[in-house]
């Protein structure tokens, strides 16, 4: 075998598989919002509840400031330890969840505050008291409302970006990832398990899925990918969350610049055109 | 998690099937043409069985008045997906042969009892009626139809959710649709969802939950996770009546459910109050 060869074929093994991404994005060592919040925001002033029915602990949200710039900033919230991730629900915010969010975006509109979102989680809670409670209408409420919010949306997929769960709070005029963030219409293995009928080929299914960072980029579906430390996010966490705010920061900067309806133009045009 | 479910399995039922209808909800045998005369509604238990978007169409437009408008934006396979049955482009191929169709929405004008609307009406036999770019594509352009004629629209719903063979880009079209169902809101626009069987997914999560009104067909099921994925999410069983019409309207997310003879006097009448403003500014 050539030198070349021999180098080509280290390259390759070294390539990540989207199946072993799938793996770094829900590492429980990943920052989780909680780390961002302390590591991003001088200021935090949490806000809660929804005003109908309660205080998801599910989904996070309040005034923040980053980098001198006041936002409201909002994202799932998912746990460090057992204990904290069964009183968050994993991530998985009920209708109550997005209603809260919505909440704040409109608030934030009305301040005239950018919308810093961190999207993070499996998806929606799929239980009984969230169908009865209108998990669908909350999330397609929050589409239909931040398609036309008047002030400058900012998203982060930072770890899991699952399906409609994650799109609740994604329709953004930036969409960034994490280099090693996915983000779904449905995870891989209940991919694998309806059209491959066999749960143990979510690898397969997270290959064809194309969710990763990269190849959202690609598909013209992202805006940007957010680079993280050599051995990923949790290895530097730190490091990755000064990428973040970096990333978070210059945006806020060029989309203030733009006039409100103008903004508000882009933002239809840009998820007008995704899929043509 | 579950967007997109696969109908359960028809018994097979060949030998019968040209004489007797079968009711999916109450297994009831159905002489074929008392089936057909009743526009597929079973006399025994009321279950309103699936229809095809043409004889939708012809049940609630007035005759001859639907033109059907996109016809151009068809199928398309934007990550060249393959999965264990081979790939996704014939498998569309196959269904747009099959059924005649474009895409799994049929969008076009016509008029209700006179009245000028934009319809988008969705079939289930097109890969069960999932949600996928064309989809999405002919749904905006029907809305900005409406906005640009000022009349209203009206979209059936009847899918399993976001089409998984177009992933993240079928995931976007809930975005794209609400993004237009929100230039009808500011626009003054009226917008009537009617929910059919079944309305689930990423297809409840987004347009057919956002109407002005919203419309059900009696014992349609509609919801947003699968029914399997939330038994074994909470590990209990569900009650019968989860997720049916019934069970949203009394949890306080449809307006009315209406029977398919009454279906179109219905939205003619809601109609008439719903173009009050737009009639008023013409
Ligand atoms: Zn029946």
């Amino acid at each position: 075998m050539s030198k070349r060869e021999t180098a080509k074929k280290k390259a390759v093994a070294k390539k990540i598989t989207p199946w072993e991404i799938v793996q770094i994005a829900r590492d429980a060592g990943r920052p989780v919002i909680s780390d961002f919040i302390a590591g991003m925001c001088s200021d935090f002033v949490e806000l809660h509840g929804d005003r109908a029915f309660g205080d998801d602990q599910g989904m996070i949200g309040g005034f923040a400031t980053i980098g001198g710039e006041r936002v409201m900033l909002m994202g799932q919230r998912k746990g460090k330890t057992v204990d904290e991730n069964i009183a968050y629900n994993f991530g998985m915010a009920n209708p109550e969840g997005y209603r809260k969010a919505l909440r704040l975006m409109k608030l934030a509109e009305k301040y005239g505050l950018p919308v810093v979102s961190l999207v993070d989680t499996p998806g929606a809670y799929p239980g009984l008291d969230a169908e009865a409670r209108g998990q669908a209408e909350a999330i397609a409420r929050n589409l239909t409302e931040m398609a036309g919010l008047r002030t400058p949306v900012i998203v982060v997929v930072t770890g899991e970006g699952g399906s409609g769960g994650a799109l609740g709070i994604a329709v953004g005029d930036v969409v960034m990832m994490l280099q090693n963030a996915i983000y779904s219409v449905i995870s891989p293995e209940g991919c694998a398990s309806i059209l491959w009928r066999d749960g143990t080929k979510a690898p397969d299914a997270a290959a064809a899925l194309k969710i990763t960072a990269e190849s959202l980029l690609k598909l013209g579906v992202i805006d940007e990918v957010i680079a993280e430390p050599a051995g990923a996010a949790h290895s530097d966490p730190a490091k990755t969350i000064e990428a973040v705010k970096k990333a978070v920061l210059k945006w806020l900067v060029e989309l203030k610049k733009i006039d409100t309806d103008t903004l508000v133009q882009r933002r239809y045009d840009k998820f007008a055109a995704m899929g043509r | 998690m579950g967007w997109y479910t696969k109908p359960a399995e028809k018994p097979a039922l060949k030998p019968t099937e040209s004489l007797w209808a079968v009711c999916r909800a109450c297994n009831t045998y159905v002489p074929r043409e008392e089936w057909v005369k009743s526009q597929r509604v079973c006399p025994r238990c009321n279950f309103h069985d699936r229809m095809t978007c043409r004889e939708r169409v012809a049940l609630v437009c007035d005759e001859g008045s639907f033109s059907e408008i996109n016809a151009a934006v068809t199928v398309s396979d934007p990550l060249q997906f393959v999965d264990a049955s081979g790939a996704y482009a014939d498998k569309a191929k196959a269904t747009v042969a099959k059924t005649g169709e474009g895409e799994s929405v049929l969008t076009g004008t016509g008029t209700i009892e006179g009245i000028g609307v934009v319809l988008g009406v969705m079939d289930f036999r097109f890969l069960g009626g999932s949600l996928a770019s064309g989809t999405g594509e002919r749904i905006l352009l029907a809305a900005e139809e409406a906005l640009k004629l000022r009349k209203p629209l009206i979209i059936f719903s009847a899918s399993g959710g976001a089409r998984m063979h177009e992933g993240i880009i079928s995931l976007m079209q809930m975005a794209k649709t609400c993004a237009a169902i929100n230039r009808l809101q500011q626009a003054g626009v009226p917008f009537i969802s009617v929910l059919t069987d079944p309305t689930t997914g990423g297809v409840s999560a987004s347009y057919a939950m956002v109407g002005d009104i919203n419309i059900a067909e009696p014992k349609a099921l509609i919801g947003f996770a699968g029914r399997r994925v939330i038994e074994q999410t909470i590990k209990q069983k569900l009650p019968d009546d989860f997720q049916t019409a019934e069970y949203m309207l009394e949890h306080g997310f449809l307006d009315h459910i209406v029977s398919r003879s009454e279906m179109k006097a219905f939205l003619a009448n809601v109609l008439r109050y719903a173009t009050n403003k737009l009639v008023e500014q013409i």
